[in-house]
């Protein structure tokens, strides 16, 4: 990144906004910002597009994830001396991945390197009516997307089976593990569920019980555990257990779950052709952001990739924002800045801010969410369930080992969407932790459940280490296929061919008079980073309206979001 | 397709609709020019082709269009070249008109004529089969049609059953598959194709599947249509069997010239009196079945040629097929002792509706005691006056009980044929009724109660000839009773179905039966003896059934019940009195079934409602249209036209003239004036007394 050639310098150099990195919530605001006739200019210090969002080659992910996981370089000497009236703050790039664990077991992969777009921010779907599905169809930007659907969910175990997710009437209907009354009550639960929504008089839940934790209202609904199982972390996608209020961070209400039930049930059958809930981009999640990009383009934004930005330009006196220095030395002003969550501002060491700027300062560090976000991304040669390839796995808390507080989510995507060598799977795994030791320990749980890692690869010691600590099931699961002898479901492990492994920092988004945006969260899909987003552009442009209805470019967009088949 | 509401018209969509017919008009008369000159040029059929893209509905247009293609067909230069474009043409007009509809009648009708000619591939009617299928997977054009092909091509039952099955699991709300299913292992079962050999093997899996449907969603009723077609497999043995006769056998029968004999030795279900010199022979049967004549049936006596006995079909229907049949025996006027064996089905020709053959031979046997005439006939009828009065009844002696409890059992015929093989018919119900039992647990479901009744229903008659009881029965009861207040809009079935309930309780055992045995004995009459009658008075009956346990009744009071209908009644041949007081009757034409009994004297129908609605609904409602005879007669018989009083109550005269009624009760209904009054008595010149007046 060091290597920066020669850029023309920008013309104009003030703009009504500068948008620093190109990660899915600056480049939807970039566009929603140009829409709103504001002269914008989009950097990035990547020669990519999507920042932390994006979708890269298998060899540049390493890199790019090695690029953010050391810690700041000391400041350069002290520069707030500058001759003119501004004063500089130095950008330093905040570490934001750890724990990186790359193997390969497969030599010849990197040579086929950009054969694969493997996301930064997986697992991540669009549900079929969620945020995302509108703000593409509503801004148009759909027309630059291609997608298809991810066919099932399935809900995992210990032993290496994937139960599939009753989540509608026909799969309800079609479900073999179910008992007739069990589907019954599931089948009338979400009966209650659809006429509560629709505001059926008789069929009303109680405001009390809407209040109420959603895992007691499953309980009063009289639903056995493994339905209540499927509905609070299969469907509304709960993220930690929701039984143990010790270990619960986020304890879903009857009112939450509902509205997460609406959106899964609102999601199957939008689109004729997706036969599931959800949506998968083709060459990857890095396309959204680089959509919107093409979106803000069109309405005038301006682009400047692999430009990275040196230091911020703070008036002396006010300590207000003025502009921003680039690597190539140029100064751009601007009236406002969106900043990347990969940049913070320095100070000089021994010089004290202008006062103005002290009381400014605590809030230039970005807010860190609790905890973590383990990632893992896997590459096979055969799909973990044969005749489907793209799917969805979620293994709810406790289902892999007895400490297991949060859920697992895993989402295989095969070559058909164009994100690796035909013929082979990427499985994206990730679930919330509080450190890296306990987050691999999780990855590497369903890693053991569901695939064989080849005995001969040095990396592989670690991963094998690491099973020991997991439940002696999984032990047992592993040293049994290992050594040749079938497993349970009588077929062969899909084998691992590369994968990698990292923690991820959870970062919110930031709003001031320099506004940063939120890291990639936890979540399955993009809801929480839109409200987000939408959140710090009703800041930065209060009386802007985010997308304006006019701004419908094409009539029949329906016709266009629906994936293909 | 379904559940979509329907949208009002906008003005601009009117204007454009009167734009479209407008056209349509200058199309359809230039069309019908070329139509009636016989002109089938290139651009006449193309004009027809563009008026069934506008209007499939138009089948003159499609004729038009077979009439060309014969046409082409016959040309001289004619080559198979030449066929398959003008085939090849239909079709894709087919296909454009089904586009535009694809409900369209004449457009599927003229798409399966085409392929008549035998043209098209299998492929292509599927492909196309499978675009319309996914655009209305319910439509039931596009599945007919799709039988049609499935059958011409020679497609297998198995594919096309695997393909209902993956439209069922994309949603099962599909009547039209669910019934294709039905349809597709009907044929299978027939064909006894590998797999599909033992319905024991296949109906518990089907059962297994619809469940599944059921449970998931009760309130659907497409499942439910399929599980009464499943509970119909197992109930319904295939060949019919003969479930009753009279006499019965092993029986003596009684005749007398005049009336009954009193004496203790005969049993009430078997004498008769008889003043035709004939007796009749009910064969009833478990199904409605043909074939029944002098050959398939054959009754030795010595006093009677087999080839001389006719036997006459008795449903409603005018069709030669029916539960029940009867022929009448003639005995001769001196003293006879006599064994009658009578023989059903041992030569193969007797067949059910359905396709079955009669294919379990049977015989029974009775004895015949012939009484001569005593004394005159006529003196004795004139004062006789039978009245259905409470204090004329009384309890049916118990020192006659004994006959009874013999002869009780002779009521039905036991078959023993299936009973080996049908115990999976009883695992099969034992487990649907614990099943519904647990659906009706979690939910209150009508259509589950209803199907809950139905297989309690079915296992009870099952398991009749072997517990002697049935068991279930009060519990049917309630569930129908249940059903009338939960579901007020089907009220009146419900009330039927547990009418006819009561009525198999009340004829299920001696005990039950007996508690509506009544002695008649009028204080005035000069009777020597006291005939039995069956009250089944003021039980709320809306239906009458049960027949095949009531065959021997001669008199029988069914006054003060809900009656609407009278339907089966034919089958009690020997009824020679009956008293339908207070019930619901509400025309005239609901009595045709009496109009088969031939020994009814007496006859009372006070106090309904005939004539109460200018407009006679049952005729409307009877079982087939086709089947329905009223004034198919009248037209030929020329006493009618001749009389002005008669063509007005022609009804009344269908009805009334092949009565030979000697008393009847009429008061209390609407219709019941003096002037109708009088056309009766015009009608019925035997009547000798009408409305407890005497005739002279």
């Amino acid at each position: 990144m060091d290597d920066i050639p020669p850029y023309p310098p920008i013309d104009p150099t003030t703009f009504d906004l500068i948008v620093i990195g190109t990660g899915l919530p600056e480049s939807i605001i970039a566009a929603a910002a140009s829409t709103a006739s504001k002269s914008v200019l989009h950097l990035d210090p990547n020669p990519f597009y999507g920042s932390h969002f994006s979708s890269l080659p298998l060899a540049d992910l390493p890199s790019f994830l090695s690029s953010h996981s050391t810690s700041p370089s000391p400041p350069r000497s002290p520069s707030s001396d500058d001759p003119n009236e501004f004063s500089l703050l130095e950008f330093a790039t905040r570490p934001l991945y750890s724990s990186i664990d790359i193997s390969t077991f497969s030599p010849n992969l990197d040579q086929h390197s950009r054969k694969f777009n493997l996301d930064v921010a997986g697992p991540r779907v669009l549900f079929c009516a969620d945020k995302s599905i509108e703000l593409l169809l509503r801004t148009g930007t759909n027309q630059y997307m291609e997608f298809k659907s991810v066919d099932a969910t399935f809900v995992g175990d210990n032993k290496g089976n994937l139960w599939s997710v009753p989540d509608s009437r026909a799969a309800i209907f079609k479900d073999k593990s179910l008992g007739l009354v069990e589907k019954n009550k599931l089948m009338r639960f979400f009966k209650l569920v659809q006429g509560h929504l629709a505001g059926e008089q008789d069929v009303k839940i109680s405001e009390e019980d809407l209040q109420s934790p959603f895992v007691d209202f499953l309980n009063k609904m009289g639903l056995p555990p493994k339905i209540k199982s499927f509905i609070l972390y299969a469907i509304a996608m709960a993220d930690y257990d929701q039984e143990d209020t010790g270990v619960c961070r986020d304890l879903l209400k009857t009112k939450d779950g509902i509205d997460q039930l609406a959106l899964y049930n609102a999601s199957i059958g939008r689109f004729q052709n997706a036969s599931g809930a959800f949506l998968y981009p083709i060459y990857g999640q890095g396309e959204l952001s680089q959509a919107f990009c093409r979106r803000a383009a069109v309405k005038g934004c301006l682009y400047v990739l692999r430009m990275p930005v040196t230091a911020l330009l703070v008036d002396k006196d006010t300590g207000c924002y003025k502009g921003v220095r680039l690597a190539s030395g140029q100064d751009i002003f601007s009236q406002k800045l969106i900043l990347d969550p990969t940049f913070k501002v320095t100070l000089p060491l021994g010089s004290s801010p202008p006062l103005p700027l002290k009381e400014k300062l605590p809030f230039f560090s970005l807010k860190d969410d609790k905890g973590k976000i383990a990632r893992g991304i896997c590459i096979t040669k055969t799909s973990l369930k044969p005749d489907i390839s793209n799917f969805l796995v979620v293994y709810p808390p406790r289902s892999l080992f007895p400490e297991q507080v949060t859920s697992i989510r895993l989402l295989q995507i095969a070559s058909n969407l164009a994100v690796c060598l035909p013929g082979m799977f990427v499985l994206y795994i990730s679930a919330l932790c509080n450190d890296d030791d306990q987050g691999k320990k999780l990855i590497h749980a369903v890693m053991n459940t569901l695939l064989t890692v080849p005995l001969d690869s040095e990396s592989n010691a670690a991963v094998q280490s690491e099973t020991a600590e997991i439940g002696s099931a999984v032990q047992d699961e592993t040293s049994e296929s290992s050594s040749g002898g079938p497993s349970d479901s009588g077929e062969e492990k899909p084998t691992l061919l590369w994968s990698a492994l990292y923690s991820q920092e959870l970062t919110l988004g930031q709003v001031d008079f320099i506004c940063s945006t939120p890291m990639p969260d936890g979540k399955l899909n993009y809801n929480d980073l839109i409200d987000t987003t939408f959140k710090i552009f009703q800041e930065i442009y209060p009386e802007e309206e985010f997308f304006p209805e006019t701004s419908l470019e094409n009539p029949e967009v329906d016709g266009d979001a629906s994936p293909e088949t | 397709m379904h559940g979509r509401p329907r949208k009002a018209p906008k003005p601009e969509d009117e204007a454009a609709s009167s734009a479209k017919a407008q056209k349509l008009r200058a199309l359809q008369t230039q069309f019908f020019t070329f139509h009636h000159n016989k002109i089938y040029t290139k651009e006449a059929v193309e004009l027809s082709a563009k008026l069934l893209e506008i209007n499939p509905e138009s089948y003159t247009a499609w004729n038009y269009r077979k009439l060309a293609v014969e046409h082409y067909l016959n040309l001289p230069d004619c080559n198979p070249d030449s066929i398959k474009s003008v085939l090849d043409d239909e079709l894709r007009v087919v296909e454009n008109a089904l586009r535009q509809n694809f409900k369209s009648y004449g457009a599927w009708h003229h798409r399966k004529w085409v392929l008549s000619k035998g043209h098209s591939s299998i492929d292509n009617e599927l492909r196309l089969l499978d675009k319309f299928q996914k655009a209305d997977s319910r439509n039931f054009h596009a599945w007919n049609y799709r039988r049609y092909v499935a059958e011409s091509m020679k497609r297998s039952e198995q594919d096309e059953l695997k393909y209902a099955e993956d439209m069922i699991y994309t949603n099962f709300s599909n009547y039209s598959a669910w019934h294709n299913r039905s349809v597709l292992l009907s044929a299978l079962f027939e064909k006894k194709a590998g797999g599909f050999l033992l319905k024991e093997k296949v109906l518990p899996e089907e059962y297994e599947f619809i469940h599944q449907a059921i449970f998931t969603d009760p309130d659907d009723q497409s499942g439910w249509f399929y599980h009464l077609w499943l509970l119909d497999q197992t109930v319904t043995t295939d060949s019919p069997l003969l479930a009753s006769s009279w006499p019965g056998h092993g029986s003596d029968v009684l005749l007398v010239g005049d009336r009954c004999y009193n004496g203790s030795a005969f049993s009430p279900f078997s004498a008769l009196h008889s003043d035709s010199g004939s007796f009749p022979i009910v064969l009833y049967f478990n199904q409605p079945v043909g074939g029944v004549n002098s050959s398939t049936v054959t009754v030795e006596c010595g006093f009677n040629k087999n080839e001389d006995l006719f036997w006459k079909p008795l449903s409603a229907s005018n069709s030669q097929t029916a539960q029940v049949w009867v022929a009448h025996l003639k005995v001769p006027s001196s003293d006879l002792h006599s064994t009658v064996e009578v023989s059903v089905g041992h030569s193969k020709g007797i067949i059910s509706t359905r396709g079955f053959v009669y294919s379990h031979p049977s015989m029974f046997s009775f004895k015949v005691h012939v009484q001569p005439m005593e004394r005159d006939s006529s003196q004795v009828s004139v004062a006789e006056n039978i009245s259905l009065r409470e204090e004329n009844f009384k309890v049916y002696g118990t020192q006659s009980e004994e006959s009874i409890i013999d002869s009780f059992d002779q009521l039905i015929i036991k078959n023993g044929h299936e009973t080996t093989a049908s115990n999976w018919r009883f695992e099969a119900l034992a487990k649907e009724i614990e099943c519904f039992r647990e659906l009706l647990s979690l939910v209150d479901c009508k259509i589950g109660k209803l199907t809950l009744a139905r297989l309690l229903k079915a296992y009870d008659a099952m398991s009749y000839p072997f517990a002697n009881k049935l068991v279930h029965s009060e519990e049917v009861l309630e569930l129908y009773s249940d059903l009338m207040k939960l579901d007020p809009t089907h009220y009146q079935f419900y009330k039927d179905e547990h009418s006819i309930v009561l009525l198999q309780k009340v004829t299920s055992s001696k005990e039950s039966l007996l508690q509506h045995c009544f002695q008649y004995k009028d204080s005035a009459s000069s009777a020597i003896c006291d005939p039995i009658c069956l009250r089944l008075n003021n039980l709320s009956l809306s239906r009458m059934g049960a027949f095949e346990k009531l065959l021997w009744v001669q008199m029988l009071d069914l006054s003060h019940n809900e009656l609407q209908s009278i339907e089966g009644l034919e089958a009690m041949q020997l009824l020679s009195c009956l008293s339908l007081r207070n019930n619901k009757l509400r025309s005239l034409t609901t009595l045709e079934p009496l109009r088969k009994l031939k020994s009814l004297r007496i006859l009372d129908i006070s106090y309904n409602q005939i004539g109460d609605q200018s407009i006679d609904t049952t005729r409307y409602v009877c079982s087939s249209p086709l089947s329905h005879s009223v004034g198919s007669e009248l037209n030929r018989d020329e006493t009618v036209t001749s009389d002005v009083a008669l063509i007005n109550n022609w009804e009344a005269f269908f009805i009334f003239k092949d009565f030979n009624l000697n008393q009847l009760d009429i008061v209390g209904n609407t219709i019941a004036d003096e002037k109708f009054k009088s056309v009766l008595v015009k009608i019925m010149p035997k009547l000798k007394q009408l409305d407890g007046k005497l005739l002279d």
